[in-house]
């Protein structure tokens, strides 16, 4: 299947990527050509197939509800951040329009 | 002086143990190799030297006692920057250790430094960190694999005496195949995820890079078993050393299958050679070689590259400039700061790919992409496993070609992603597989040889793989560094 | 304690010609003590951002571990609700991006979810109302975004992640109820049986419940759906009702008009009783939900069912029958008294400390509610000031009859301001009744012959005199002597004089 461009505008804009008209081109083609390639599992009769999303049957129980003090500290979160003011993460306002 | 990092680890924590040398000593031959090496092959990205050698000169024990190693990059280490090989990540320092370096720090193993490798493990070349390219010690014009090219590197020319990779689709065992290494990926659940930088979360595991099968098991079995932290790993997943016969006729009896049908064309002539070679050792050590059936491979590269690019999508969402990392300047609102700190922190292959990803869930498309490669995983891990059942193990090439040119891929994605062809189907069934070096081409590239066994079959592997190790013999040979 | 609902949430639909469809989804915040992923305690209102770890804060390389006492919850919501637990079911990730969402995932449920069907019963006065439910799941909570002010000068989103991973469970209604009053009923029930099973705090000043409402209209007797629009952040009971109304309004003049309903989120000023239409560029929706693949598929065995089901309380319907049976309450007592656990559990400790049954029922239904309600407190605060054991000493006294219904209610009042035993205050403040013959007599006799007359009318047969004496000697002992003794002492005084 071919991807055109503005199939993957809307993926990027899902994906949250700025894309430049020249990379928006590129990755329509990189990505048409690997959909062809995938394109050979219609070959293998899969219809009655069971999905299968993991290889794993036998798991660790699930975790008792104990709480523990917080393993990392305010001062050591907020040191990574791009933007803090000590107490909270800072972003860009959030823009939402509302319309009476 | 005794050259130290030409040792096995398993030695090294012996004499560190005895006494008979100091874990500092040790660590200092490793970084002396580092120091020498790396600038012609760019194997490190983040190193600490100083913290490194306070832990060498504290009381070490365990079966791993002073023996230095790196970890792939994608494998967070706290207060030691973590990138990934991203800019996204670059200025990232996490406040804990994944638990296998938890774990290898408790038997007492050293860690000095981060390994260079493809941008959030997305390659198999190491071309894509955004930290340049590793080299292939053995021909620096040529890649080392990928993506856990630095980590092979690393072990390769003696920086460390084993290293952590990790694997969603090849990543170690490729490299290790281009390097001269055993390479391991183990069963699915056998080794916590727990601080490594997810990928494609149902098919990622941490993988071992050793010069010998006796240290990649030695290491296995420090890190094994199921962890509170991670919900995948295994309740029966420990990995005991006691008993395994790890002789060079430890494999007698056991029987391996080759699946000749998918051997057949386009084979590289030293890859075919290699493949000949290993059936020829494994036969004088008393292996059963048989012919075995299996699915042709591309359907496992193109079921891989919808499931791990879309798991990938998702797992790669959170690097977004608000918590950690790289944050583009300046945003005004909120979805700039997301499309321009993305779009400029990943590079292209990760961006294609969580591209990819992103197509294969959406809205109308999920069941002709997402859903189908889960159905054809069913398909590819049942084929896998009636290939194994009458079989120990397969046996077959670990890469399709010996390390290729730098460049020589890099602007052809869907070339790149066939060179995961043969490895790919364990991570799809979650089975452990091994590579171990089967000698060299006529032009002294190394060339790997596969071993694939069933869920929980690493034992088996690691003998059939120290059987081939002891058929092929020999001394090692190192890379030499051309000034 | 009552329903308080304006006359015309009951069939406003109906009133401007439409049948209203509503459904609703309710997010239940769970009291575990830790988090749904991780071991940070789920506690409201520590200091920003200091309950959080790699896993809540989304670092790279963290893994989620499920809370088993969240499953537990989830069980025991869904026996209450008669809902089907599945033995397996599935997380899965909703992919989207948002600042207090710090993996841009949530982890959530999707196709496989935990409960499915049950019904929630709003009926009233032993007239059943079920509500079928779609389902119930299991999800972690968000962080929480403070926006800058409009007016403000700080230009950020200030996040904290506290919050970040606490158990929910969202709970989806069929679109089956009809009215904002019913929507209401909802609420009130759920928040009821949630706050009985112990699964949540329930307090919605705090963000424990949270409702979204999918409102269309269709003209009766139709049978295909409406377009709907969905109203976001309804966070207090007020609001649910008074936000579909609005609703209903807004698409009644649309569809009245002649115009389209479009499909829309909406919120709901409750302040100035405003729906605005939401948009967000944040929000291109397409949330590519699939199976988490951090976690295995979510296992509940038979005997873990059974654990919920043995440590089940008694749920409100069970508790109106046991009130109506056992304790011989009229129906409509035990329907309001049971509508709130808190009264009810206030209610069974005053027949604990030695009320009857009736007599209790009464003074929770009446004085206390009516107090509460003029003070605003919460039964908590009541009973902080009024003990149900001093209630009951209250109702016993009434009962000895060392006071009148009317001096009870004196009682009570000064109950509220002093801490004493009911009996002392009764005697301090001269609110006893006085029932001795002995101190009675003397003013019967003093009253007989202040009025001759009336006397002599009763003897002559008018019985209308004897009241005169009674309201005479009432007056005298300032409303105060047992009326019953005193009835009898006048009586036995007049037949005396009467009958040489």
């Amino acid at each position: 299947m071919a991807i055109d461009r503005d199939t993957v505008r809307h993926v990027a804009l899902l994906a949250r990527l700025e894309l430049s008209e020249e990379e928006i081109e590129r990755y329509a083609r990189e990505l048409s050509a690997v959909l062809d390639y995938v394109a050979q599992l219609d070959a293998l009769g899969l219809e009655d197939e069971e999905p299968l999303a993991q290889v794993n049957e036998t798991f660790p129980p699930a975790r008792p509800d104990h709480a523990r003090p917080a393993p990392i500290t305010r001062e050591e979160a907020l040191s990574q951040a791009p933007a803090s003011d000590g107490t909270y993460f800072l972003v860009p306002p959030v823009v939402e329009y509302l319309e009476p | 002086m005794t050259e130290h990092w030409k040792r096995s680890a398993g030695d090294l924590a012996r004499d560190v143990t005895a006494g008979r040398v100091g874990a500092a000593e040790v660590l200092d031959a490793h970084r002396a190799q580092a120091d020498r090496w790396d600038p012609a092959v760019h194997a490190l990205l983040a190193r600490d030297d100083e913290r490194a050698r306070r832990t060498a000169s504290g009381k070490l024990q365990g079966p791993l006692a002073g023996v230095p190693f790196v970890a792939k990059d994608n494998l967070c280490t706290r207060g030691l920057r973590t990138t990934c090989g991203s800019r996204i990540l670059e200025p990232y320092v996490p406040p804990y250790d994944a638990t296998v370096i938890a774990r290898l720090a408790a038997a007492g193993a050293v860690l000095y430094a981060k390994a260079n490798c493809d941008e959030f493990a997305m390659g198999s070349s190491t071309e894509n960190s955004a930290f340049g390219p590793s080299r292939n010690p053995y021909d620096t014009e040529r890649v080392p694999g990928g993506s856990s090219g630095g980590s092979a590197v690393a072990t390769a020319t003696g920086m460390s005496a084993f290293s952590l990779g990790s694997e969603t689709g090849g990543s170690v065992r490729q490299p290790a195949s281009f390097t001269n290494l055993v390479g391991l990926k183990p069963t699915y659940g056998r080794l916590s995820r727990y601080g490594l930088v997810a990928f494609g979360s149902s098919l990622d595991q941490v993988g071992v890079f050793a010069r010998s099968v006796a240290d990649c098991a030695l290491v296995f079995s420090v890190m094994a078993g199921p962890d509170e932290n991670d919900m995948t790993t295994r309740p029966d997943g420990a990995f005991a050393l006691e008993g395994l016969d790890l002789s060079a006729a430890g494999g007698k009896g056991l029987t391996v299958g080759v699946p000749r049908n998918i051997l057949s064309e386009g084979l590289h002539p030293e890859v075919a050679r290699a493949q000949t070679r290993a059936e020829e050792a494994l036969g004088k050590a008393g292996v059963r070689v048989k012919e075995v059936h299996l699915v042709p491979p591309a359907a496992c590269v193109a079921t891989y590259y919808l499931l791990a690019t879309a798991e990938a999508s998702s797992n790669l969402a959170r690097f977004d400039g608000v918590r950690y990392g790289f944050r583009a300047q300046p945003a005004d609102d909120l979805l700039s700061l997301y499309t321009k700190t993305r779009g400029q922190g990943f590079g292209p292959e990760v961006t294609r790919r969580i591209l990819l990803g992103t197509f294969a869930l959406s809205a109308g498309y999920y069941d002709a992409y997402y859903r189908k490669a889960l159905q054809a995983r069913r398909r590819i891990r049942a084929d896998l496993l009636a290939a194994l059942s009458g079989v120990d193990a397969l046996l077959l090439p670990t890469a399709p070609t010996p390390a290729f040119r730098l460049g020589e891929k890099a602007m052809d994605p869907l070339a790149m992603y066939l060179s995961d062809i043969f490895t790919i189907g364990a991570n799809l069934a979650g089975v452990p597989a091994l590579s171990v070096p089967c000698g060299f081409t006529a032009d002294g590239l190394p060339v790997g040889a596969q071993l694939v066994g069933p869920a929980l079959g690493e034992g088996t592997l690691f003998r059939l793989g120290a059987a081939l190790e002891g058929a092929l013999g020999g001394e090692r040979r190192w890379p030499e560094l051309v000034s | 304690m009552s329903a308080s609902v304006a006359s015309n949430a009951k069939d406003l639909a109906a009133e401007l010609g439409w049948e209203a469809v509503i459904g609703l989804e309710v997010h239940i915040q769970l009291r575990t003590e830790s988090k749904l992923f991780c071991a940070c305690a789920n506690r409201f209102g520590a200091e920003p951002n200091t309950l959080i770890c790699p896993v809540c804060l989304g670092l790279p390389g963290s893994l989620p571990v499920l809370n088993a006492r969240a499953v537990g919850f989830a069980v025991r919501l869904a026996l209450a609700l008669g809902a089907d637990v599945h033995r397996r079911s599935i997380f899965a990730r909703k992919n989207y991006f948002y600042p207090d969402m710090p993996k841009n995932y949530q982890i959530s449920q999707y196709d496989e979810p935990i409960v499915t069907g049950g019904t929630l019963d709003i009926g009233e006065r032993g007239a059943p109302r079920p509500v079928p439910i779609h389902r119930c799941h299991l999800e972690e909570d968000t962080g929480k975004s403070f926006h800058p002010e409009r007016q403000g000068d700080r230009r950020e989103t200030r996040v904290d992640f506290n919050r970040a991973g606490v158990p929910l469970i969202e709970m989806v209604s069929e679109p089956a109820l009809a009215s904002a009053d019913e929507a209401y009923r909802y609420l009130t029930r759920l928040r009821q049986l949630v706050r009985v099973l112990g699964i949540t705090d329930g307090d919605m000043e705090k963000g424990s419940l949270r409702c979204d409402a999918n409102v269309s209209l269709r003209r009766p007797g139709e049978t295909t759906l409406g377009t709907k629009a969905e109203i976001k952040n309804l966070n207090s009971i007020r609001a649910v009702e008074r936000g579909i109304q609005a609703e209903i309004r807004r698409q009644a003049k649309i569809l009245g008009g002649g115009g389209r309903v479009e499909q829309c989120t909406l919120l709901y000023d409750v302040d100035h009783d405003v729906l605005q239409v939401m948009r967000t560029k944040e929000f291109a929706h397409d949330y590519r939900y699939f199976p988490e693949p951090d976690l295995p598929p979510l296992e509940v065995s038979e005997a873990e069912i059974d654990a919920e089901r043995r440590g089940m309380p008694e749920l409100p319907a069970e508790r109106v029958e046991r009130f109506e049976k056992k304790l011989g309450l009229p129906a409509y007592d035990a329907d309001v008294l049971a509508a709130d656990y808190e009264v009810a559990d206030y209610f069974e400790r005053v027949v604990a400390g030695g009320a009857e049954a009736k007599a209790a029922s009464n003074w929770v239904m009446g004085e206390m509610a009516r107090a509460s309600k003029e003070r605003g407190w919460s039964v908590e605060q009541f009973a902080a000031v009024v003990a149900p054991e001093r209630l009951a000493a209250l109702a016993q006294l009434a009962k000895r009859g060392l006071v009148s219904g009317n001096l009870a209610k004196e009682v009570f009042e000064a109950m509220l301001e002093d801490p004493g035993d009911p009996e002392a205050i009764a005697r301090a403040r001269g609110l006893v009744q006085e029932s001795d013959p002995s101190a009675l007599r003397p003013l019967v006799e003093k009253i007989l012959a202040a009025h001759p007359g009336p006397a002599e009318e009763f003897r002559s047969g008018k019985e209308k005199a004897f009241g005169f004496l009674l309201g005479q000697l009432m007056r005298a002992t300032e409303g105060k002597a047992n009326p019953q003794v005193a009835r009898d002492l006048l009586r036995e005084a007049l037949e005396k004089t009467g009958s040489p």
